[in-house]
């Protein structure tokens, strides 16, 4: 059974200077323990989507148009309080800063029993043991000294394994890792995405690793989705991709691939710059970007066609230069 | 923590000696110390006499060194005014002051924290709204004039709070207390509100601003990403965080509240510390003065040092002591 | 006319007519501070000439309320003094107390912040050791005890006199930290520049040129201490006049009517407390609220 589904999900932002939509007509598919890899530039709109999906969308944003599922069963219209049993228990998240993610003055353990204790009815002690077990599986070492110690006395690699531990820990379906290694040291990078892998081959929990770095996607991720100004571009099997990229922009994307490490934000390999939400041009967003633009681009929109495995969103996959 | 604690003590011992010296240079130069110890026709022998008695003509380190070693066991000679023990008449005055600004500082954290907690959830809620509105007003009232008009109010439209004095007051030992009777208690209201109105609002606004602040961290929106309960993140996650630097604010305007006692005993014409001094000032009772600078002093220096204390304790951040792997 | 035009186009001129409060607390110190200046033509009484009083027209209440005295629009004290011209002059002394303060205290700490930051070591250390005792004590503690003290130093039937004169010293020496930090941090970072280095090797003395060049560098910041700052030191006047150990009764300020007032209070004499209130909180209100607006448009990234 299908995991996750998106369909055509929209998120807006509600302005005083009118409406305007972040993401648009998002549709995505995701089975049990695949790694999904979003890419694309910032503000392309993959963090958004994947705020949407764990339902942290905040004023003035909302979810206007579309559905999410979840096993099935629709998530994106539920209460505040049926969504928040859902994040963490079912759906975990990984955030970008290891830094500022984990709160000061609480002890790890105290944030990562909290954790267990709030999904897993669990007492006082069988919460401790499994907390010092994840932070054992994360690689932190002496993990029953170090259970009672405060964030501040764990390094950044080590603060991104606890993120992962808390964000694991009460066993959810599906995790979110939105940027889990941009802040790190590039040394220390790989290991936290080796751990990311490894921990998800062994629970067999279904990643969404958004980043930027296509390298990071290619290491790790079975699938890819090509974000760009807020929607789905292309999305297929990432050795197909990476090896026949169908849209142009995946295209100047591929430049960037060969290395794991910090990477310019705006991609050289394509001139010009993503279009802002409120001034994204009527056809392909990419258009004015485009190296192979012709006549339907400026115009018509194109959509996102194929097969469930394998789509792309461009006039020159579906009409022939004239 | 042992070296801090020890630091912080050495600092205190030397702002302590600065405002001795203060206290000191009050005493030795304003008016003639000798004139208040002996009779207006006295003779040149008399006054010599007596001033060599108080050690007058000795260098000045050296009776600096014995008005630190007189003061330290509370000796400040006679006020010049009524040639009362001035140790007395501040230990007469002492409950008076401290009751008043224990209740003030009482009800402004009773009363601040949970309405900046209130207006920091739901900002734009109506009692939210207004709230912003009067703390503001607030903020701006001199607090006599709040004080004037509780009076107005209180005492001469509605009658129903006395305007000045304590009330019944019951003595224990030498500490006398208006917290066992009703008149006592009652007397106590409207000078407790006055005092803790600007301080009130002060930590209310903090609160607020603080809360707001935390609310916006990663770890909050982490937290929210794990599916932790809204009163878990509140009032476990966030709380802490805010009430870390409102401790530290709250102690430093401690010494604020001690010193707009002053007023608020004006008004209600209180018989606390804060009304001595001002009598001790309008008359240039150097005695009396001098030895309110230095026990308000020390009373600053004590909380100043227990809120950098308690601050370690809270934030551990700052405990030096963990100084296992933080590799 | 091109500096006119160039001042109404500037960001600070442009912020000021979008701001509600900023016109509005302006248009209210504007009236206040014309009212106080031209007090002697707008009083109907001089309340200090006691031939002007007649003691069969004392408490008399407001003009619109019952028993009142058009004469006396805002009624008047035991003593008979109109509450309208006691005010305009109570108003008057607060002014000079407030504005005379703020230029002590502005004078001292400039000298003080710019010999700190300019010499450095010792004299900078001692200077910012002062500044801390001094600031981690109530401002209304520091004002009453040089108050106290000068009280002590003069002879007693001097005090009335002098009053004026203490007021403006315990105030000033109270609120000079602000000017004396923030100047002290644009000299220091001023003294690392080439030209004062160049004019060091030179065997020039940097302290003149710097002086050119950081004064306009803290203007800016120095106005908005200097205007919160007349809001504080005016409270500061007011409060230590209610104490008793300001302005004398002879010489009412707006603090002592309010003390005067304040006595009378039992009797139902509300009008003498009141409006004296009134005026202080209104003129507090608008100083606060322009200070506040000038901190914001003069420093947009603390918004």
């Amino acid at each position: 059974m299908t995991l996750l589904s998106v369909k055509n999900l929209t998120v807006a932002f509600f302005g005083r200077s009118g409406t305007v939509n972040a993401i648009e007509d998002v549709s995505l598919e995701l089975e049990p323990g695949e790694i999904l890899g979003m890419v694309g530039e910032s503000g392309a709109g993959k963090s958004m989507t994947g705020a949407a999906i764990i339902g942290l969308i905040e004023p003035p944003g909302r979810i206007s148009a579309g559905e999410i599922r979840l096993e099935g069963e629709r998530i994106d219209n539920l209460p505040p309080e049926a969504i928040r049993r859902i994040r963490g228990r079912r759906i975990g998240a990984i955030f970008q800063d290891p830094l500022t993610s984990l709160n000061p003055v609480l002890t790890v353990g105290e944030q990562l029993i909290e954790t267990i204790r709030t999904h897993l009815k669990l007492p006082r002690e069988a919460a401790r043991a499994r907390a010092i077990d994840w932070l054992r599986r994360v690689g932190i070492p002496a993990p029953e000294a170090r259970i009672d110690t405060y964030p501040h006395q764990y390094s950044g690699g080590m603060r991104q394994r606890v993120v992962i531990a808390l964000a694991l820990c009460a066993e959810p379906r599906l995790v979110i890792a939105d940027e889990p290694t941009t802040a790190l040291d590039v040394s220390v990078q790989a290991q936290v995405i080796a751990l990311l892998r490894q921990l998800a081959r062994e629970t067999g929990v279904a990643v969404i690793l958004v980043t930027h770095d296509m390298g990071v996607i290619a290491e790790t991720a079975d699938r890819v989705a090509v974000m760009y100004a807020g929607r789905i571009v292309e999305v297929g099997p990432v050795a197909e991709v990476l090896r026949a990229p169908r849209h142009p922009y995946t295209s100047g994307l591929m430049a960037s691939i060969p290395r794991i490490g910090p990477r310019p934000e705006v991609l050289p390999q394509i001139e010009g710059a993503m279009p802002r939400p409120h001034a994204r041009p009527p056809g392909c967003a990419f258009a004015p970007r485009c190296p192979h633009r012709f006549v339907p681009c400026t115009d018509e929109r194109p959509e996102l066609t194929g097969t469930p495995v394998r789509s792309v969103a461009c006039h020159l996959t579906t009409e022939v230069p004239a | 923590m042992l070296g801090f604690l020890v630091r912080r003590v050495i600092q205190s011992v030397f702002v302590m000696l600065a405002v001795a010296l203060i206290a000191f240079l009050m005493f030795r130069f304003m008016g003639d110390p000798v004139n208040s110890m002996v009779a207006e026709n006295a003779s040149t022998e008399e006054r010599a006499a007596v001033r060599e008695r108080l050690g007058l003509d000795q260098p000045l380190w050296l009776q600096y060194g014995r008005f630190v070693a007189r003061a330290a066991q509370g000796d400040f000679g006679l006020s010049w005014r009524n040639a009362r023990p001035v140790s007395t008449l501040l230990a007469e005055r002492f409950p008076a002051t401290a009751e008043l600004v224990l209740v003030a500082a009482v009800l402004s954290l009773v009363l601040g924290i949970p309405l900046g907690i209130l207006t920091a959830l739901r900002p734009r809620s109506f009692p939210a709204q207004s709230l912003q509105l009067i703390s503001l007003i607030g903020i701006s009232l001199p607090t006599f004039v709040t004080g004037i008009l509780l009076i107005l109010v209180f005492s001469v439209w509605l009658g129903w709070l006395p305007s000045f004095g304590r009330g019944d007051v019951v003595d224990i030992g030498w500490w006398s207390t208006g917290f066992f009777t009703l008149a006592g208690l009652k007397a106590l209201i409207l000078p407790s509100i006055m005092l803790c109105l600007f301080q009130l609002t002060l930590i209310m606004r903090l609160v607020r601003a603080e809360m707001l602040e935390v609310l916006r961290t990663d770890y909050i929106k982490f937290a929210r990403a794990r599916g932790l309960s809204n009163r878990s993140i509140h009032f476990r996650h966030a709380l802490k965080n805010t009430l870390i630097p409102v401790i530290t604010i709250f102690g430093l305007q401690l010494g604020g509240l001690i010193a707009f006692a002053i007023v608020t005993e004006t008004v209600f014409q209180w018989p606390g510390m804060g009304a001595l001094f001002i009598q001790a000032v309008s008359f240039g009772d150097v005695p009396v003065m001098a030895a309110y600078l230095v026990l308000v002093s020390l009373i600053f220096v004590i909380i100043n040092t227990t809120v950098d204390l308690l601050y370690a304790v809270l934030d551990p951040r700052l405990r030096v002591d963990g100084a296992r792997g933080a590799h | 006319m091109q500096a006119l035009s160039r001042a109404y186009s500037s960001d600070l001129a442009w912020s000021f007519r979008h701001s509600w409060t900023a016109r509005i607390s302006t248009l209210l110190l504007a009236v206040l501070f014309l009212a106080a200046l031209l007090a002697p033509l707008l009083a109907t009484q001089n309340p200090y000439d006691i031939s002007q009083l007649f003691l069969l027209d004392s408490e008399l209440p407001p003009a619109w309320a019952e028993g009142g005295d058009p004469r006396y629009f805002l009624g008047t004290d035991e003593q008979a003094r109109d509450v309208y011209s006691s005010i305009l002059y109570g108003l008057r002394l607060s002014l000079i107390v407030g504005f005379a303060s703020v230029a002590l205290a502005g004078a001292i700490g400039i000298s003080l912040g710019l010999l700190g930051g300019f010499m450095g070591g010792m004299v900078d250390g001692a200077i910012m050791r002062v500044a801390d005792i001094l600031l981690s004590f109530p401002a209304i503690l520091v004002a009453l005890l040089v108050n106290g003290i000068a009280r002590g130093i003069l002879p007693p039937d001097r005090h009335a006199d002098a009053a004026i004169w203490v007021l403006i010293l315990a105030i000033g020496l109270t609120n000079w930290v602000q000017y004396a930090r923030t100047v002290r941090g644009s000299t220091m970072v001023e003294r690392q520049k080439e030209y004062v280095q160049a004019a060091r090797i030179n065997g020039v003395s940097g302290m003149g040129i710097m002086v050119q060049h950081i004064l306009p560098n803290v203007l800016g910041p120095v106005l908005v201490i200097a205007t919160i700052n007349l809001g504080m030191a005016v409270l500061t006047e007011a409060t230590l006049s209610f104490l008793g150990v300001g302005m004398p009764t002879t010489q009412p300020s707006l603090g002592t009517l309010i003390r005067i007032g304040n006595e009378y209070l039992f009797s139902g004499i509300w009008w003498v407390v009141i409006f004296p209130s009134i005026v202080l909180v209104v003129l507090v209100l608008a100083v606060n609220l322009l200070g506040d607006w000038l901190r914001d448009a003069l420093n947009p990234r603390l918004r």
